[in-house]
């Protein structure tokens, strides 16, 4: 598959790789909120780990993506994008703005969903931790 | 020694490890070839002159050394455009010729049995025929990947009329028992063919001693050209006939109508005699250079494993599964070897080899599979390139992968509830 540049840099350079603990330990903290979507059978999984301040603002994000260059481009991007954003901003991520940010192709476009999927579970996962009420459906949680 | 420069060195990139795709012709093939475009031009069907005298020399020579490498009587050999037509002409013409009841009589027309990790060169063809009234049985191989002589046994019927078993198969390079498969073919007088295009060219082939009626193989695979093959039809003990598929001129005493393709048979010819006498060494370098790479890699990284039986398959072709990497993302960090995927993921079609499926390889691991296949120009330096190159790229894929993390938490994945999307 020809990738476009972004891509390729993402996928050779990918930013935030990790996790703010083990799969045990993250579930405990409450600063910390998780999404893990797809599935390995359909190739893709990604698990987008955001860490919350008192502030409401995301201090940091982590990301490990089993999947396509394409959906480790999206994830690692995601990751860049939600650093020092407020919840709601994030909440407002759109995989387009993931596809023109990357030129993704259009047999690509549900790695960019994936991603938006990812982003809303973390949130999600968030609030439901620290009691702050949802504002958008669940989204998939670990 | 400390600085042995073969595995020091950079190896010129990319590194071509895809030989059972195809295989770069030999130089040697080539000069042979050079004086049939311009010089000895003549259409061999030409008897009237010197050049079409000459075309035809230059053909009954190849025609001798396709003959001698596998065995047989040059009269038995047939050329063709490759080992699919010869695969085609050998099913087809085989089936049609011996069937037990005409099409549209409303009975079977013949039972063929056939394997279901045999090439689609194969199988396309049995499931036509399947359409226009055969029974097909496809054998499904265990885990080894190696189709028996029992497991053809089993389904040998009162009216098959045809065998057909690959000699070695492509992705997973597993040897199957032919010369047993024969054996019991011959003496139920069902017409057997192989296709042994991974095979002829590779490891000695002795169409008699291995009791083979029909047997395919191709040029470009032995470092030939492309767009030439031939198709061995046996002529005594049966004398097999066959239902062509092209009608016309009557070339190649009737079974395959057309101008013969002469610089190609002359190639051929020539790639049938330089393997006559190297394939041999080649064999031996090449078994231990893949021993090195299959052994250096699963020895170096966990949670793989190396497809089909660990000692009946040829030398030059081994098969990989990695787990908790996805195919596509494990074929751009290896970018710099030319190699085949067990994933069909960059292609419309999401499903994995149907060969890796159908011997077990869960679908997940299918996916990031390669196929890794050597050649006479492979070097010990481009191995040990190789090595580190899939290593490096499995363990950063990993580094990345939460299914990898899961695994060394002791979560079972398959009892994690995926999200489905």
């Amino acid at each position: 598959m020809a990738y476009g540049p972004k891509i390729i840099d993402h996928y050779e350079n990918p930013r935030n790789v990790g996790s703010f603990g083990t799969q045990a330990e993250i579930k405990q903290r409450k600063d910390v909120g998780v999404g893990l979507v797809g599935a390995p059978e359909c190739g893709d999984v990604m698990q987008l780990q955001i860490k919350v301040g008192k502030d409401g603002v995301i201090e940091d994000a982590k990301f490990k993506t089993f999947g396509c260059g394409s959906a480790i481009a999206s994830s690692s991007l995601a990751t860049e994008w939600l650093k020092g954003k407020k919840l709601d901003d994030a909440a407002a991520i759109k995989n387009t703005m993931i596809v023109e940010e990357l030129s993704l192709p259009p047999v690509k476009i549900h790695c960019s969903v994936l991603a938006e999927d990812a982003i809303h579970a973390a949130i999600e996962d968030y609030k439901a931790k620290n009691g702050i009420p949802s504002e958008s459906p669940a989204g998939a949680k670990a | 020694m400390a600085n042995t420069p073969s595995s020091s060195a950079t190896p010129k990139l990319p590194i071509y490890l895809d030989h059972a795709a195809t295989t770069p012709c030999d130089q040697r093939v080539v000069d042979a070839m050079l004086p049939y475009f311009t010089t000895i031009y003549g259409n061999p069907g030409s008897r009237n002159h010197r050049f079409g005298w000459e075309a035809e020399e230059g053909v009954d020579k190849a025609r001798r050394q396709v003959a001698a490498l596998i065995k047989a009587d040059e009269k038995e050999i047939i050329f063709t455009s490759g080992a699919t037509e010869s695969n085609n002409l050998a099913i087809r013409g085989g089936a049609i010729m011996y069937e037990k009841a005409p099409e549209g009589s409303g009975r079977p027309r013949g039972h063929i049995i056939s394997c279901a990790i045999e090439h689609k060169a194969v199988l396309d063809p049995c499931k036509r025929l399947q359409k226009e009234g055969f029974e097909v049985t496809f054998l499904e191989p265990p885990k080894d990947g190696i189709v028996t002589a029992e497991m053809v046994r089993g389904a040998l019927r009162d009216d098959t009329v045809l065998v057909s078993i690959m000699y070695a198969n492509n992705e997973i390079g597993t040897i199957n028992e032919v010369r047993q498969i024969g054996e019991l073919c011959k003496s139920r007088d069902v017409i057997f063919h192989t296709d042994a295009t991974q095979w002829v060219g590779k490891m000695p082939s002795d169409v008699y001693a291995d009791n083979v009626d029909l047997m395919s193989f191709s040029g470009h695979k032995i470092y030939g050209p492309k767009g030439v093959g031939g198709l061995f039809v046996r002529r005594k003990r049966p004398r097999v006939r066959l239902t062509p598929l092209v009608d016309g001129g009557g070339q190649e005493r009737g079974f395959r109508s057309g101008t013969l393709n002469v610089t190609g048979i002359v190639g051929l010819g020539a790639a049938c005699e330089i393997a006559g006498r190297e394939m041999e060494a080649d064999a031996i370098r090449l078994g231990k250079l893949r021993r090195k790479l299959e052994e250096s890699i699963t020895s170096r990284l966990d949670s793989c494993q190396v497809n089909g039986h660990k000692e009946k398959r040829l030398p030059h072709i081994t098969n990989i599964s990695f787990g908790f990497v996805e195919g596509e993302s494990l074929m751009m960090a290896v970018k710099e070897i030319a190699c085949s995927s067990g994933s069909a993921c960059t292609s419309a079609s999401l499903e994995p080899s149907y060969v890796l499926k159908n011997i077990g390889v869960g679908d997940d691991l299918a996916h990031s599979s390669l196929r890794l296949s050597l050649g006479r120009g492979t070097t010990e330096q481009e191995i040990d390139y190789t090595i580190e190159k899939v290593v490096a790229a499995v363990k950063k894929l990993r580094e990345l992968s939460p299914l990898y993390d899961m695994h060394k938490e002791g979560i079972d994945l398959s009892k994690v509830e995926w999200a489905h999307h």
